[in-house]
């Protein structure tokens, strides 16, 4: 095994193939945090009242919540404090491009472009360089408005459907994660910069799959997006978010808040892949993930479904949760979670059966590497008006190299005396003889080291629209880079 | 806030007070242990459900409320606690905290084998009892360890030497309720106690040990606000030697508005092999705290556990098992039965090691709901830091399987008879595991009685 552990010295060593670039931005509030702060982003913005109100609110829950008690802490990671007063709340979304060709990108980072099979003009936009004309955001954007207006469906960034669809906004905003839900969806109500606005009519299907990944002009919408997703009566909406290759990003911190709402027989099926910058080898830098995404299945026979690629980010702490309100409704969950060097994860989900013969399925994959941390934390809570309600979950772990931890926490918490909820768990490292066998065969350490961990993750990768399927793959192959054991 | 401070400080005073009774002739290290183990408590507090180990279980009913110390127990009438003895074994008893001197085994021990109080045992051979007591069940982190270490004055000491088998069970029963409290011999004031007991099994031993908590009927319990309550607030620590075998049962079984905090924490050296059996039956705030540490390479547990909870009661398990050293077994079983609007809790970890390579651990929970207002939590949870392991976990919530019952119908079976059989059926699996045929007999005996309409056996013919 010397040649392997050669070849896994190697690849361990590989640093992570992108950096950051800070330039200098333009109309950017200074750091800090007050009630002035909030009430300029949301003058600049020209909110209206409401939203002020709403945002100030927050503010003030916040730095209770911030003053009684701090950060929580319970999750399994450990990170240095943040101060809350060096960020940049407001910052304008128009920023010059980094580069002006792809010349002077990092020739590594095209290469992990290439691998993952990304298009050239996407390459650019990704990595930050001045898009040409023939790939102007802008007309692609449209052509894509269009048939979308024809079908009906509202497809906007945030503060667009504040101007045009208040009403809405109104309506929904914060019903499902409310500002008082806990501390970062306290600081993103407050201090929110943009973000997806999606409206699906009655009986629309909608006649794509909406994505950040194409939605250029809300891109860069800084590190307190907020996504809103209806879905109306009898209606349906593949949403995809985030991209598979590296993405260009300054923040540090990450507090996002994604809400969903399915009403009857409606469904909504949520994508994401998050590959931001982990940090490096030695756990220096990177991205704090920490992001509150909640679906509230609200109508009977109503859907929600999340899945996710978790493979970026120095830390990660999620949960993409589903309130299965409307009776029959489904609620699910596929995950595939990675930690490499010294990333660490807690990521999981939260299923709240109040409805007769709701169902709901927990799929999660996790795989540790290096000295990552990864655990799924789910909290399966069946009411005692969920007749008849159904769980089944199964957290698998996959140990890489013999610094890695991996954890479970489920929390099941049953309250009616017809439900049914199962639980099932393992850990256990990639077996010897697998490896054997492959390499028997011809193919290399590594190369086997990825069909298994792909094979571990097929589940999944199922739930992926095609496309993100195949690169999801890939990706996965990129990351897992270094840490064959 | 200013309510806890309150509480704290009336157990620094009867802390301070009770420099008499029992308390005397404590040799020096075990004074400065309690010392810094009252002090420790002050600090600590009594657990919120802030506190993570402690979200599904308020202690606030124990928290707010001043329990005494109790007296010397009233004599015991042997007739009183014929029910709970067990043919075939060494018994000793423990009333109000305190070892029942007359109720002492004398004949049959095998040489070397040493069953005593643990106040006597403190001071006639401290040697045999100091480098064990205290050292495995940490007071630094655990609060009602802490309390039960600052109050310790008795319990009972167990000793078998190294190489030697003992057949016989030692069963050793603790009173709840048969005491009357230190101030003013007043039976109306809620009564605290803390049974200590301590085992220490040397290397290639073997012993059966049974702490059985019972609370005596038509005692003092008392139905008025606040009175005649009693709090068992009890901490085993069991060390079991290299290759040594040791099955430890603990079967509670107090009245139904009995407080009952419980912790066991057993060190295991190489090649060990423990059995840890808790079944709760009585109390109505239990929490039970069951940990094992694996330290020595080879060594294996199986943690069972079977929770009854009907009524209002409320029965929370904790358990934790660490393994420490490579090439270690757990096996971790606990079932549930819930009833009435009762409220079950397991929570179980496996905390394996980075060194404990070659793990294998198992832990599976399965609960039975047979009510709507009943309630259960179940937290099975791994935390992992070693690769070459194989851990798995499971639990389940579910109700009696229509199927099965479908199958007993159709031969007969009447439904009532049928629901006996398979809740019957359900707790064999932990019930099943018990060693010692007469404990194995008895337990059952035990869980028949609670079923519905528990008849103390089942006859279909």
């Amino acid at each position: 095994m010397s040649g392997d552990s050669q070849a896994i010295d190697r690849l361990t060593n590989q640093e992570y193939k992108y950096g950051f670039v800070t330039d200098i931005e333009q109309e950017t509030l200074p750091p800090g945090l007050d009630e002035d702060v909030i009430r300029l982003i949301s003058a600049k913005k020209r909110e209206p009242d409401f939203l002020l109100q709403w945002r100030l609110k927050a503010y003030r829950h916040w730095c209770k919540l911030y003053k009684e008690r701090g950060e929580p802490h319970w999750a399994h990671v450990n990170y240095a404090p943040i101060d809350y007063q060096s960020i940049v709340y407001y910052a304008a979304p128009k920023k010059p491009p980094a580069y002006q060709s792809l010349n002077e990108v990092d020739p590594k980072l095209l290469e992990t472009y290439d691998k993952l099979g990304i298009p050239l003009e996407e390459q650019k936009r990704l990595a930050g360089v001045a898009v040409d004309a023939v790939f102007d955001s802008v007309s692609v954007a449209t052509t894509f408005k269009e048939t979308l207006a024809e079908a009906g469906v509202i497809f906007c960034s945030f503060s667009e459907a504040v101007q045009q669809y208040p009403e809405l906004v109104r309506q929904y905003l914060g019903t499902v994660v409310p500002y008082t839900d806990n501390f970062f969806a306290a600081l993103n109500s407050a201090v929110f910069s943009d973000g997806s606005f999606v409206y699906i009519p009655k009986g629309v299907r909608c006649p794509m799959e909406l994505s950040t990944y194409f939605r250029i002009n809300a891109a860069m919408t800084g590190q307190f997006e907020r996504t809103l997703i209806i879905a109306d009566e009898g209606s349906y909406v593949s949403y995809l978010e985030g991209c598979t290759a590296p993405m260009r990003d300054e923040n540090q911190l990450h507090a996002a808040v994604v809400e969903l709402i399915a009403l009857d027989n409606a469904e909504i099926k949520y994508s994401t892949v998050q590959n931001w910058y982990p940090g490096d080898e030695e756990g220096k830098g990177g991205i704090y993930n920490f992001v509150t995404k909640r679906g509230a299945c609200r109508g009977v026979n109503s859907r929600i479904s999340w899945t996710q690629v978790e493979t970026g980010s120095a830390i990660t702490w999620k949960y993409p949760s589903c309130i299965l309100q409307g009776d029959n409704s489904v609620g699910e969950f596929y995950s595939v979670a990675l930690t490499n060097n010294y990333q660490q994860a807690d990521t999981g989900t939260k299923m709240i059966h109040l409805g007769k013969n709701t169902r709901s399925t927990i799929i999660s994959k996790g795989i540790s590497a290096g000295h990552g941390q990864n655990a799924y934390r789910g909290l399966v809570r069946i009411m005692p008006g969920a007749a008849g309600a159904r769980n089944y979950s199964q957290c698998d772990s996959l140990l890489i190299g013999d610094q890695c931890g991996a954890h479970t926490f489920p929390y099941i918490d049953v309250r009616n005396a017809t439900a049914r909820m199962e639980h099932e768990a393992s850990t256990s490292r990639i077996g010897e003889d697998q490896l054997f066998y492959c390499q028997q065969r011809g193919i290399s350490t590594e190369d086997a080291v990825s069909m298994i961990v792909n094979g571990f993750c097929k589940e999944v990768f199922r739930n992926l629209p095609m496309e993100f399927a195949v690169e999801a793959r890939q990706l996965l192959e990129v990351s897992l880079e270094g840490s064959v054991g | 806030m200013t309510e806890t401070t309150a509480i704290n400080d009336f157990y620094r005073t009867t802390f301070e007070q009770c420099g008499q009774e029992g308390f005397l002739d404590q040799p020096e290290a075990v004074r400065q242990m309690r010392h810094s183990a009252m002090d420790r408590f002050v600090q600590l507090g009594f657990p919120t459900t802030r506190m993570e180990a402690w979200r599904n279980t308020s202690v606030e009913p124990v928290a707010a409320l001043e329990f005494h110390l109790p007296v010397e127990a009233s004599p015991i009438d042997p007739r009183t606690i014929e029910p709970f003895s067990l043919r075939d074994s060494f018994q000793a008893m423990v009333a109000g905290g305190r070892l029942v001197p007359d109720q002492l085994p004398h004949d049959g021990l095998p040489q070397g084998v040493v069953i005593r109080g643990l106040a006597d045992a403190l001071k006639r051979i401290p040697e045999q009892v100091l480098p064990h007591l205290g050292r495995y069940a940490d007071f630094n982190e655990q609060a009602f360890v802490a309390l039960n270490t600052a109050f310790l004055s008795d319990g009972v000491f167990i000793q078998v030497p190294e190489g030697t088998l003992l057949k016989q069970p030692i069963h050793v029963i603790y009173l709840s309720t048969h005491a009357t409290a230190l101030v003013n011999h007043n039976s109306q004031l809620p009564i605290i106690t803390h049974p200590r007991t301590l085992v220490v099994a040397g290397d290639n031993s073997r012993l059966t040990v049974i702490e059985h908590y019972v609370s005596l009927s038509g005692g003092t319990r008392l139905t008025e606000a606040n009175g005649g309550l009693t709090f068992t607030n009890a901490v085993t620590e069991i060390t079991a030697g290299a290759g040594s075998i040791v099955d430890y049962v603990r079967v509670q079984q107090e009245s139904d508005d009995a407080a009952h905090i419980a912790t066991v924490q057993t060190h295991q050296e190489s090649d060990s092999q423990v059995g840890m059996h808790t079944i709760t039956i009585g109390g109505k705030l239990v929490r039970n705290d069951v940990n094992t540490i694996l330290a020595g390479e080879g060594a294996e547990v199986a943690m069972n556990g079977l929770y009854l909870v009907k009524g209002r009661q409320h029965v929370d398990n904790h358990t934790r098992i660490d393994h420490a050293a490579p090439n270690c077994t757990s096996t971790e079983n606990y079932r549930g039965i819930m009833d009435d609007r009762g409220h079950g809790i397991f929570n179980g970890r496996i905390v394996v090691h980075p060194k404990a390579q070659k793990t294998n651990a198992t832990q599976s929970n399965r609960n039975m709901m047979l009510s709507d207002t009943a309630m259960v939590n179940t937290d099975p949870q791994l935390e992992i830091y070693a690769d070459d392991v194989k851990c798995t976990h499971g639990s389940t919530v579910g109700q009696i399987d229509e199927e099965t019952m479908f199958y007993f119908l159709s031969r007969g079976i009447d439904r009532e008879t049928a629901r006996r059989l398979l809740i019957h059926g359900f707790t064999q699996e932990i019930i099943s595991r018990i060693e010692a045929d007469s404990v194995r007999m008895s337990v059952d005996k035990l869980v028949s009685q609670w079923l519905p309409d528990g008849q103390d056996s089942i006859n279909v013919s």
